[in-house]
């Protein structure tokens, strides 16, 4: 490696380094530029979550690049496994979590292990309709479910660390700060089995199947165990989400949320590590602002999908990114 | 007992040859351009509300001849200009982009005919039950049936007999060869996008008849399609018929046992069939998988 190089390599790290930086400082100080440009620390928590959702569709869609379009089930199974949990197993935020999680994962690694050996539109068909069969039983299963109502009866508790509590239930900030902490781990973990040599064969699939398999990678069991995690992280997130509203919805399993997520992901910039981070953030706020102002937002946010569809397919961040490097 | 188990299973039957006639569209379009066409329940909806509009001008036939037609004709501009740019690219992108298109048509239609759903009257002489013991057989239930048979059939004739079926075929198994051989793949692909819409904009009209019409009923009849094509096999159509009917006839003879489960056994069949045979019933292995 010449000088030239390394200072280049210096250089870049450097630049990662600040947005990284940048990024965290933003969120960190939400709660105090948010409501000055008119949003308010609830919507910030919803963006949060919600990224983290798209980001854990994107650990499968961009690093493996298999095409999943079910994964709001997982999500959804998150925050009735969060719901039930808090319900009828103990007023505890934390065991919450951590039940929504395997509730999600655990689904994921049973039905993946069904349709990982279907690739591209194939793929996606299978995740969409055994997607819906979970939407189904939420919406059915009404005695334990809530039915179309939804899960109703529960609320996130205050944590207890034996010395002193936290007050997440009434005190928007401290929740805030909450999913953040959340946020961080999660996202800390992911980034993590990124740059593990798990990470490095994940994206060796996507580049190239045949020739990962040919380098003797056990590429059926890779994409099972990838395709869990991204469900284990999925179910975090929907059980997060169940905490955000105290409540949990059928229509968050079904299909139309699942495009949702996609679409973060896609908008923001699906090569990228932080492009669903940014996709969910300006998805949100749209939708928040659009259903506000005109009942045809569902048009706004079709068009919304051509659009970003015909003419940004690299999203936000690899547009930015392919600027950069021209 | 026997009766009632009767009306179910014909009921199934005539619920499964609808999910033919929309899964055959789908399928005809995944299987050449590799286009998973979400906004196929909202072209079903277009034919549906078109030939209630023209009805009162050109009555029932004239609309069960047009409204299809009209409906291909939209999906053709659809295709050229927003679905062809993204032939040759990821499967992702256009499955977004019908899904924006899906939104798109759904709030449309209820902007334009409004959210209340609107009745169909269809013709008296379809409306009367055949006979008071079977009176669940109507007419108009009959007709239905006869017009899936006869499109399936004229579908099934193109694509065997005609040179254009023949060249859609091939595409379907090598479109570069069939490229390299001097065949307009683009034109090739349009017309077949527009057969399946075609099908599309003809379940609408029909089921405007039976079901009334409402611009949230495609949502509802896509992903039966879908179970449809993957317990059939994708990328085989005589697979997508099989799979249309068996799905129709095991939700309605559930629906004897236990209403309530059956819409869940279409994805309890869809589940064993993938475990027993991933590729679905006629599907071939290696094909789209």
């Amino acid at each position: 490696m010449s000088a030239r190089e390394r200072s280049d390599h210096g250089h870049q790290d450097r630049h990662k380094l600040a947005v990284l930086l940048a990024i965290w400082a933003l969120l960190i100080l939400a709660p105090y530029w948010m409501p000055p440009l008119g949003g308010y620390t609830a919507l910030g928590t919803r963006v949060l979550v919600l990224a983290l959702a798209a980001m854990s569709v994107n650990f499968l869609l961009g690093f493996t690049g298999v095409l999943s379009f079910g994964h709001a089930a997982y999500f959804g199974l998150g925050a009735y496994g969060a719901g039930l949990a808090l319900k009828f197993l103990a007023p505890s935020t934390p065991l919450s979590l951590i039940c929504g999680m395997l509730l999600g994962g655990i689904a994921g690694a049973v039905l993946g292990a069904l349709i990982v050996r279907r690739r591209g539109v194939y793929f996606a068909m299978v995740t969409i309709a055994f997607g819906q069969v979970f939407y189904y039983i939420a919406f059915q299963w009404s005695s334990v479910t809530g039915g179309d109502d939804g899960l109703r009866g529960f609320s996130r508790q205050p944590l207890d660390f034996g010395a002193f509590k936290i007050d997440i239930l009434a005190n928007t900030n401290a929740f805030y700060y909450f999913v953040l902490v959340c946020f961080a781990l999660a996202v800390g973990v992911m980034g993590f089995i990124l740059r593990s040599p798990f990470g490095r064969t994940m994206i060796a699939i996507r580049e190239n199947e045949r020739r990962a398999r040919f380098l003797g990678i056990a590429v059926e069991r890779q994409i099972w165990i990838a395709f869990t995690l991204s469900c284990l992280f999925m179910g975090f997130a929907g059980a997060l989400y169940a905490l955000v509203n105290n409540f949990a919805d059928p229509r968050g399993l079904h299909y139309s949320q699942s495009g949702d997520f996609v679409m973060m992901a896609v908008m923001g910039g699906m090569r990228t590590f932080w492009g669903p981070l940014l996709g969910a953030a300006v998805f949100v706020v749209l939708q928040d602002y659009l259903s506000s102002v005109t009942v045809n937002w569902m048009s706004f946010v079709g068009v919304l999908f051509i659009l970003v569809v015909l003419f940004f397919p690299r999203g936000l961040l690899g547009f930015v990114g392919r600027k950069t490097q021209a | 007992m026997t009766q009632l188990l009767l009306f179910n299973v014909t009921n199934g039957l005539i619920i499964g040859a609808f999910y033919v006639l929309m899964a055959l569209g789908l399928s005809l379009i995944l299987n050449l351009s590799n286009v998973i066409n979400f906004a196929h329940g909202g072209f079903l909806v277009i034919g549906g509300y078109i030939a209630y509009t023209i009805t009162p001008y050109v009555g029932f036939w004239g609309a069960l001849l047009i409204a299809p037609l009209a409906t291909a004709v939209i999906g053709l501009i659809v295709e050229r200009l927003l679905i062809r740019p993204l032939y040759g690219r990821d499967p992702l992108y256009s499955l977004l982009l019908t899904f924006g298109l899906a939104f798109l048509i759904e709030d449309g239609t209820r902007f334009i005919w409004g959210a209340q759903g609107k009745p169909v009257t269809v013709p008296a002489v379809l409306a009367q039950p055949l006979s008071y013991e079977f009176f669940f057989i109507t007419g108009y239930r009959l007709f239905m049936v006869a017009m899936v048979i006869i499109s399936v059939t004229l579908l099934f004739v193109l694509l065997r007999y005609t040179r254009l079926g023949i060249r859609i075929r091939a595409g379907t198994l090598d479109l570069e060869t069939v490229s390299a051989m001097g065949i307009n793949v683009r034109m090739l692909r349009s017309f077949n996008f527009a057969v399946g819409i075609f099908l599309a904009g003809l379940s609408g009209v029909l089921a405007a008849g039976q079901l009334g019409l409402e611009p949230t009923m495609g949502t509802g009849l896509l992903m039966p399609s879908f179970i449809a094509i993957i317990v059939g096999g994708v990328g085989s159509l005589p697979g997508t018929l099989i799979g249309g009917l068996l799905i129709g006839v095991a939700s309605g003879v559930t629906a004897v046992f236990a209403p309530a489960a059956s819409e869940a056994i279409m994805y309890v069949l869809m589940a064993v069939i993938l475990l027993l045979r991933p590729r679905g019933l006629l599907g071939e292995e290696g094909m789209m998988t």
